[in-house]
């Protein structure tokens, strides 16, 4: 951790030690905060009065881009969003263009993207479980979930040629179709990955330093959960039952069963165990939909690579790893959109961690952070 | 309560905003003018939107638009709010006293619009430094650093 001293605590008067807040800077860079994120700390003691989280060391004017290219040339650009979950925003993106522009769906592609976006959630989680946990020192958990998320990322490279940046969602389906035997594959990794589910659950959230860790640090209750516009597992782990995938359903998340994982305390703690607990239903979506996936195309037929939507407006979001990641499309008629905006829940949920922070112990901060699970590509765009 | 339950409730409970409403996409659209936009707001949040999940603004020409996207469980249908604010004096009220969701993404538009929120508790940039000039998602935004693609494409 890099800090620098910007005041100290000085001595006045005869003999008494004067009380005087001490301002630390952490980051811009760290290891807890898969990207860039610089957070200034006011310090009484050891206890934080006043993080204050500056943002903006990613932002790379992603949104300005897109107003320059064609509908096509921004799907690229979204995998550098969440490039911990590139899936998602390609989809989420897709979505709305297809609602804008009318483009039906092959059924195949609408599971696939189904495979696709839950196996990228596992992939993500493990990526959230993983890193927290290495911040707190259990840097043998680390190594656990980077090797499941390894085998997904070897999937995903069988399926489409990339490791992070995908490009695979398309306006109109997907860009492949899955190889000969995948499917099989797929159902062998999430055998195995059910027990190395309960294997880290054990390792880690059974551990009595992890506990003491992670409990009772950055309450956040079920209120201001809602009303901050927090979402995913940050708002579950308080108890907030709102999964889109439940309640908003979108693609075919209709015919499958699974179970919505929710928290009670609201502490770092329920929010990783909820992460846990996800990764379960999403082995069971990805079980039933690789059943149920029929045969057939997995593009449009017919769709033109200058899609130019009629003049006029489209919103869509789905359930990313981090909450819901929505994507709004303004068409003036061109072959480019006039204005994109992608609604990071990224974004919104790391506005919490002034509050969150507030009152624990400099070293508690990382908790409270990691537990947020941001990624500053989406936080910055 | 889906779209038409929605429509039906807000004529009766709020027969000034009824002729505002109509439906895009299957989501509720309300285009307020800037004097009632905070009120509308509440009125929606009574209504049982409880969650502000987006605020944005899109530059058209002689006006911005700003776009506010409500949603709730109890409602099967997306909300947006919107309102137009001229170019030349671009300010808005802050929705901060409803949903302190508001509190960074109309940072946001301000930094990167340049519209001000009457009632914000802190109102600086956000993504770009303090000192950057402008505001980028304008469209009359130049810089030396943008590169143009061609049309032809």
């Amino acid at each position: 951790m890099t800090m620098e001293v910007e005041s100290r605590r000085e001595v006045s008067g005869e003999d008494d030690l004067a009380r005087q807040e001490l301002v630390v800077n952490v980051g811009p860079s760290h290891p807890s905060t898969h990207g860039v994120c610089r957070v200034i700390v006011h310090v009484d003691g050891e206890v934080v009065t006043k993080a204050e989280p500056v943002i903006g060391y990613l932002h790379r004017g992603i949104e300005k881009m897109c107003e320059n290219r064609t509908y096509l040339q921004v799907v690229p650009l979204t995998d550098r969003l969440d490039y911990v979950g590139s899936m998602y925003a390609n989809w989420a993106y897709c979505r709305a263009v297809e609602r804008l522009a009318s483009i039906r769906v092959p059924e195949r592609a609408e599971y696939l993207r189904v495979i696709v976006c839950e196996m990228q959630r596992i992939a993500s989680h493990m990526m959230a479980l993983g890193s927290s946990a290495a911040d707190t020192g259990a840097a043998s958990m680390f190594i656990y979930a980077f090797d499941e998320r390894e085998r997904i990322v070897e999937l995903f490279e069988e399926l489409c040629g990339a490791r992070l940046t995908y490009n695979y969602v398309r306006p109109g389906g997907v860009s492949f179709d899955a190889p000969e035997g995948w499917t099989d594959r797929l159902k062998d990794f999430t055998n195995n990955h059910r027990t190395a589910l309960s294997e880290m659950d054990r390792l880690f959230f059974g551990n009595v330093i992890a506990r003491g860790r992670m409990k009772g640090i950055g309450v956040l209750s079920a209120e201001d959960a809602v009303s901050w516009g927090a979402s995913g597992p940050v708002a579950r782990g308080s108890g907030v039952n709102w999964d889109l995938r439940k309640h908003d359903s979108y693609s075919v998340y209709p015919r499958f069963d699974f179970d919505v994982p929710t928290g009670s305390n609201g502490d770092a703690y329920d929010r990783g165990r909820c992460r846990l607990f996800e990764c379960y239903e999403s082995c069971r979506i990805i079980e039933q939909a690789a059943a149920q996936m029929p045969e057939g195309p997995v593009k449009t037929d017919g769709l033109s690579r200058l899609i130019s939507p009629r003049p006029g407006d489209a919103y869509d979001h789905i359930e990313s790893a981090r909450g819901s990641l929505g994507v709004y499309v303004v068409s003036e008629g061109g072959p480019r959109p006039y204005r994109v905006k992608f609604r990071s829940p990224a974004f919104c949920n790391l506005a919490l961690l002034p509050m969150l922070a507030e009152g624990h112990t400099l070293s508690d901060l990382v908790v409270v952070l990691g537990s947020l699970d941001p990624v500053f590509g989406e936080v910055d765009r | 309560m889906n779209i038409d339950e929605l429509r039906e409730h807000l004529c009766k409970e709020h027969p000034d905003l009824c002729p505002l409403f109509s439906i895009e996409f299957g989501d509720g659209v309300l285009l307020v003018d800037r004097g009632r936009l905070f009120d509308a707001a509440a009125d929606l949040k009574e209504l049982g939107f409880d969650r502000l999940g987006m605020v944005t603004a899109v530059d058209r020409d002689e006006e911005f638009e700003l776009v506010y996207r409500l949603t709730s469980r109890a409602m099967s249908c997306g909300m947006f709010l919107k309102c137009r604010v001229p170019r030349e004096n671009p300010r808005g009220r802050s929705l901060v006293p409803l949903w302190p969701a508001a509190l960074w993404q109309e940072r946001e538009v301000y930094d990167l619009f340049g519209i001000e929120f009457e009632g914000h508790p802190d109102l600086r940039r956000i993504l770009l430094p303090e000192d950057w000039d402008g505001h980028p998602l304008r469209k009359d935004y130049a810089d030396d650093r943008m590169i143009r693609r061609p049309d032809y494409i």
